[in-house]
């Protein structure tokens, strides 16, 4: 089946039933995006379909054909992914790709309130999110512009 | 070598591990793969209690490896504190999720759908801890003379306080793979303490192997549920590998991994009181009873550490303590975060406001008035040092969240607030360190210097923070540090990654294994050094300070070196109609000795502040038929962005002299004080709660009125 994957074209052979977590885990050797659940509750397999975050492990593979996945692997996230190192938002870490991956939906200067909803499906039992909070503060005041995350396709 | 280099101590340098997990790179256990493996599966009991009658497997067993309790080449046991837990039943089962058989295959759908139906005699089991006959530890701590002081008292207050069982939710499940590798096995896996696995590896192999390898791969959270239960997983994964000669991957799923492993130990504690009409407590009288579950595991030690901290940071010359952890047919409860001082804290603080309310004063006075301070002594006789911070927390916190005007205006905004103050122990209970008698050590590389220790980095910074006391005990850059991952082949047993003791005692330990590599390099450069002199590697062992008296028969002495100090202020909404209770701010002012990373240290306080609110508002863990009936993240609930409410961090550098550049242990003071913070914040705006989880059901049947 063909799609983007991280801004390149893709042709994987796999069950149109099985979850895209683990196609892109297992058969794409992407392993950033992390199984927390598997019940759609912890987003710590977040991945941007066509822009939008979606839990991977809710997904059949087949829903995807012609569509654009970005993966912490491939997303363009660079202030984020560096606010989260200096503001220790990340600590275990196997939360971080898929709360950067949510996070890089936010626009510029969010407010708390945006924050919470935008990270509302996405579990941290580490920091009580406030250091989270911190680390998209600082990435989207350098930034001052919405991340080119929201384009997935680049 | 530079003449200015500047400390790292106390500055939030860069995680050593902050590009690997920001960017998805980080290797944890199931993001491992190893050439011709096998997947494995656990097959549990599903009664509470009996025995085994007849297993039948029914499926086609083709390309199956199965292993059963005949298969355990050394002693059936997971090797703890005692060694009464099977790793695989043989006839009796004591809790509904005991491991009966383990199948490996290399299909994950074949080995999911593989059927085995087992034939049990059941019998009636104890699922209430009040009814267990079985007392797996009892703990009695005594100073002057209770009963007198009682009659004597002006007045007594009496109460029972409950907590329910806490379920860890590390975001990833715990996990292992298993490698056969040269006659021996190698686990690799999501760990928190290493040797401990090991142990529990060469007691269940014995001869059968040439060697045991433990590896930490990174580990996505741990909280305590990954400190004892990876034996159990390890041993499983062990098994089968060696039986199929072959890799075996075992991760549990979310629903498996929550119904199975273990939980916070459920509590009920009463407490009487006397206290005079002024305020002052003169006795205490306290009765701790633990759910251990089935079997002992690490209950005498959570027990242990709840009845000495029980009694709260107050001043009291009369005081009993009597402590009991008992078997009930359950799975066994264990360690998590705080280790039984959040639930007898949580007792004392709930107790304390109920107190004050009888005398007619406000809770922060009753605390004022007898709160521990230097000199004073604690329920065990340990009489404390400089280091004691409890009036300075209670009254910054007070300051800073704007307690008392808030508390005044309860009535006219219908919002509650609430204190607590409290401690907790850094590092192993009594002689407890002494026995670990742990190890670290410093090796010079061409690069700068490398840290061997078996902590394992599980979200704290413990690969950071080491490095940082390191590079400043050597006068070396933070970045010519590196950390090696724990593997036992590798590095020496520095004790398990628990107690608030990685930074103080293996912090400490570490940092007096690089003072003697300066000495010996004089003022090279280590690299310069090693690439002029070779290898060259110190270890250091743990070193007890002197003065610590410990009486383990009596339970009298220095119960640790130092403690943590803390208050927190919590602020909450209740619902009229649903009665849920949103909590609005937190306010934490903890003593840590000294901060060696800031940002991390106020990352613990935070995280360990948005757990205990779930453990004190959401976390319910149902209970049917000796298990737990809502093994899933939909309703079984954790702080989401949208529960966690604004969090105001202070901390306090009051140092202990003995811990590294005076550091204190930290990671689990933040669990002990938000939930009775947030149940006084209820009681404020009259409900008479004295549980936790106050979920609405609670909640409403509280009311006042």
């Amino acid at each position: 089946m063909r799609f983007r994957l991280n801004g390149a074209d893709v042709d994987i052979d796999a069950h149109p039933m099985r979850r895209l977590l683990d196609v892109l885990r297992e058969d794409c050797g992407l392993t950033g995006t992390k199984e927390g659940c598997g019940e759609g509750e912890c987003g710590a397999c977040s991945v941007l379909i066509d822009g939008d975050c979606v839990v991977s492990c809710l997904v059949p593979f087949a829903q995807v054909e012609g569509c654009s996945v970005t993966t912490i692997e491939g997303i363009d996230a660079e202030p984020l992914q560096r606010a989260f190192m200096d503001e220790v938002g990340a600590q275990c870490g196997i939360c971080t790709p898929g709360m950067i991956i949510a996070a890089a939906t936010l626009g510029a200067n969010p407010t708390r309130q945006e924050m919470q909803q935008a990270l509302a499906g996405n579990l941290c039992r580490c920091t009580g999110y406030e250091a989270i909070f911190r680390a998209i503060r600082a990435a989207k005041r350098q930034g001052g512009a919405p991340a080119a995350a929201a384009d997935a396709g680049r | 070598m530079p003449s200015v280099i500047e400390h790292a101590v106390g500055r939030s340098v860069s995680r050593k591990d902050g590009i690997g997990k920001a960017t998805g790179r980080a290797i944890y256990a199931d993001d491992l793969s190893f050439p011709g493996m096998l997947w494995g599966r656990t097959v549990r009991a599903d009664i509470p209690c009996g025995r085994v009658r007849t297993i039948h497997r029914a499926f086609d067993e083709s390309g199956f490896t199965v292993v059963d309790f005949r298969d355990i080449p050394g002693k059936n046991v997971i090797a703890l504190i005692e060694h009464d837990q099977p790793c695989l039943v043989e006839q009796e089962i004591r809790h509904a999720t005991e491991a009966v058989l383990l199948l490996a295959h290399e299909d994950r759908e074949r080995l999911l759908a593989a059927r085995v139906d087992i034939e049990y005699d059941a019998r009636p089991p104890v699922l209430e801890p009040e009814r267990s006959s079985v007392v797996f530890k009892h703990i009695r701590i005594e100073k002057g003379g209770v009963d007198a002081a009682l009659a004597g008292a002006d007045l007594i207050v009496e109460g029972t306080y409950r907590t329910g069982a806490q379920e860890h939710v590390y975001i990833e499940p715990n996990g292992v793979i298993a490698v056969p590798e040269n006659g021996g096995i190698a686990v690799h896996g999501s760990i928190q303490c290493p040797y401990y696995v090991h142990k529990a590896l060469v007691t269940l192999l014995g001869d059968a192997v040439s060697h045991v390898r433990v590896v930490q791969t990174e580990t996505g959270g741990g909280f305590g549920g990954k400190e004892e239960y990876p034996s159990t997983i390890a041993a499983h994964a062990a098994l089968l590998a060696l039986k199929a000669r072959r890799p075996v991957k075992l991760i549990y799923d979310r629903s498996e991994d929550m119904v199975a492993t273990t939980k916070r130990h459920p509590s009920i504690v009463r407490h009487r009181t006397g206290v005079t009409r002024d305020g002052r407590i003169v006795a205490m009288d306290i009765d701790v009873l633990l759910d251990g579950g089935a079997y002992v595991t690490l209950s005498p030690v959570v027990l242990s550490r709840g009845t000495i901290h029980a009694a709260g940071p107050y001043r009291c010359d009369h005081t009993r303590i009597v402590g009991r952890a008992v078997m009930t047919n359950t799975p066994p409860n264990g360690a998590f975060r705080g280790f039984g001082a959040p639930q007898t804290q949580f007792a004392m603080e709930v107790h304390m406001d109920r107190i004050a309310e009888s005398l007619g004063m406000d809770p922060v006075r009753l605390r004022e008035l007898n709160a521990l301070t230097p000199g004073d002594t604690t329920a065990t006789g340990q009489v404390l040092g400089n280091d004691c911070s409890a009036l300075e927390t209670l009254r910054r916190a007070v300051k800073q969240s704007r307690y008392h005007e808030k508390r005044a205006n309860v009535a006219s905004t219908g919002r509650g607030v609430g204190v607590s103050l409290f401690y907790h122990g850094s590092g192993f209970t009594g002689s407890g360190e002494l026995r670990l008698a742990s190890r670290a050590a410093v090796e010079l590389t061409d690069q700068g210097v490398r840290v061997l220790t078996s902590s394992t980095e599980i979200g704290q910074g413990t690969r950071t923070m080491h490095a940082q006391i390191v590079a400043d005990a050597l006068g070396i850059p933070y970045e010519q540090v590196e950390v090696a991952q724990p593997d036992t082949s590798r590095v020496p047993d520095s004790g398990p990654t628990v107690a608030s003791r990685t930074c103080m005692v293996v912090g400490g330990i570490l940092q007096r294994a690089a003072a003697e590599v300066r000495r010996r390099i004089g003022d090279a450069a280590p690299g310069d050094y090693f690439r002029a002199n070779g290898p060259l590697r110190v270890e250091a062992e743990y070193e007890q300070p002197e003065w610590i008296r410990w009486d383990d028969d009596s339970y009298t002495g220095d119960a640790y070196a130092t403690y943590g100090w803390g208050c927190n202020v919590a602020e909450v909404e209740v619902d009229p109609v649903t009665f849920e209770v949103r909590p609005l701010r937190l306010t934490a002012v903890v003593d840590v000795g000294k901060a060696i990373h800031p940002a991390l240290a106020i990352g613990q306080v935070e995280g360990g502040t948005a757990q205990a609110i779930g453990f004190a508002l959401l976390e319910h863990v149902v209970m049917r038929d000796g298990a737990m009936a809502n093994g899933q993240l939909t309703n079984y609930t954790i702080p989401t962005t949208l529960d966690t409410p604004p969090i105001d961090v202070t901390l306090v550098e009051n140092p202990y002299p003995g811990g590294p550049f005076g550091a204190k242990g930290l990671g689990e003071l933040p669990m002990d004080g938000p939930a009775p913070a947030l149940i006084n914040a209820i009681r404020s705006v009259g409900f008479d709660v004295r549980e936790a989880p106050a979920i609405p059901e609670v909640v409403m049947a509280a009311r006042r009125s």
